[in-house]
């Protein structure tokens, strides 16, 4: 039966995802700005005057701890009970820590050492991982030093 | 309205009829009632008050550059101004600090014996039932506050903690405001105790004003300082009024409760003369 008639389909039908897929972009967004004024006039809103909130300057806070710098609550006296007494160090300096400003670091070692140590410790290492036949080219100074590597002995061709 | 320039420059007896504003700065460290309306620097140089170049210029008159104030206990917002709720001395603290921020503190210092449930408050509190996984704990606010069973260090579903009913504990308000049911944790942010949970066995507990609390915990308390010089003690202050005490001996504990609760109305002389003659015996 020939179909000269194309069934007509109902506008939600219309809408539903399978039926957009083959629509042209254009098609689509013409569908969608109708849509989106159908949603505009029936979409509520408050009729009421914008309102300005007014920003205010003044915090309120109901706690003591921002106004007066107190000690924390717990206190041993005369090594009566020595952890609390490490609490009590602890936790009074985390008070006072952003008074005090940051000393520099003391160094421990100097410089000029680590450098020396870092001079011998190459050889020590390399030692470690150094074949039997290369351990011999690790000789020990006077001082107790490992010198470095000598030059490796490399396969001579016999001259004829 | 408010006549500011008469305000700021008039002593202490002001009759105060309604509406009337005083400069904050000009109150400070002086005895304020509720009801009171106190006026923030910045406004007091708008009503006609000599600028004292203290605001930095500005180049629209309409905006205003406001540094944030906080107000603290015994204060309160009301538009603009601060308004008075407790009666005490006014007192104001400048942030320390680079990164304080502008304004600084004003709060009242007063005197009361009721203690009202504060976020960050550390407290001692007394356990008076056991529900379920919650702890009530009775800290002597309006009801109990709950501290659940998680909230100890180390403390998992398997491994309980000891706390039995008529245990001490020491801890901080994590929830506390009028609306809801306080609670308490024995745990800091980072999960670590930090002192807090169940105290010790012995000692004695007894209350005192919030007021004496906040004196004793000041940095420099000369009260603990001769204190800790007596005898070997523990002590434990909670915000709420209650102090903990514990010494090698019965009769030393006692002593101890008995200094701390009448240093409150002692003046330094009498103080010192108690001290000496402890020293002695």
């Amino acid at each position: 039966m020939a179909s000269e008639r194309k069934t007509k389909l109902s506008k939600n039908l219309l809408r539903m995802k399978f039926m957009q897929r083959g629509l042209d972009s254009e098609t689509k967004k013409q569908l969608e700005e109708e849509e989106k004024k159908i949603i505009s006039e029936e979409h509520w809103y408050l009729d009421l005057p914008e309102l300005k909130e007014k920003e205010s300057f003044i915090i309120e806070e109901q706690s003591f701890l921002l106004c007066e710098d107190l000690l924390y609550g717990r206190m041993s006296f005369r090594g009566f009970n020595p952890e609390v007494e490490k609490l009590m160090l602890q936790m009074n300096a985390k008070n006072k820590t952003e008074e005090v400003e940051d000393e520099t670091v003391e160094l421990d070692v100097s410089d000029e050492e680590m450098a020396r140590r870092y001079e011998t410790l190459v050889g020590t290492i390399g030692k470690k991982f150094a074949k039997k036949r290369d351990r011999a080219n690790y000789e020990e100074d006077e001082n107790g030093d490992i010198k470095p590597i000598k030059a490796k002995k490399m396969f001579l061709k016999p001259q004829d | 309205m408010a006549q500011a320039a008469t305000a700021a420059a008039a002593a202490a007896a002001v009759p105060l009829a309604g509406g009337r504003a005083r400069a904050a700065r000009a109150v400070l460290d002086q005895v304020v009632l509720p009801g009171e309306e106190l006026l923030l620097p910045e406004q007091e140089d708008a009503e006609g008050l000599a600028g004292s170049g203290e605001r930095p210029l500005r180049l629209n008159a309409g905006v205003r550059s406001r540094v944030r104030v906080v107000c603290g206990p015994g204060l309160r917002r009301c538009g603009d101004r601060l308004l008075v709720t407790k009666c005490g001395r006014l007192r104001h603290k400048e942030p320390g600090g680079g990164g304080g921020g502008g304004g600084g503190v004003y709060w009242v210092d007063s005197q009361q014996k009721r203690y009202v449930p504060v976020k960050g408050d550390h407290v001692i509190g007394i356990v008076t039932a056991k529900s379920g996984d919650i702890f009530k704990v009775d800290v002597g606010g309006s009801e109990p506050a709950s501290l659940s069973y998680l909230a100890f260090e180390g403390a998992t579903k398997r491994n309980r903690p000891n706390v039995q009913v008529g245990d001490l504990i020491y801890g901080q308000f994590v929830v506390a405001n009028k609306d809801m049911e306080p609670e308490m944790v024995c745990i800091d942010s980072c999960g670590r105790a930090n002192g807090m949970g169940v105290i010790g066995q012995d000692g004695l507990l007894f209350k005192v004003t919030l007021g004496l609390i906040r004196k004793l915990l000041a940095p420099d308390c000369e009260i603990l300082q001769e204190v800790g010089k007596l005898y070997p003690l523990e002590i434990v202050f909670g915000m709420n009024g209650r102090i903990w005490v514990k010494a090698k001996t019965i009769q030393q504990t006692l002593i101890l409760a008995n200094i701390l609760e009448a240093c409150e109305h002692m003046t330094a002389d009498q103080r010192k003369q108690i001290f000496s003659r402890l020293a002695e015996s």
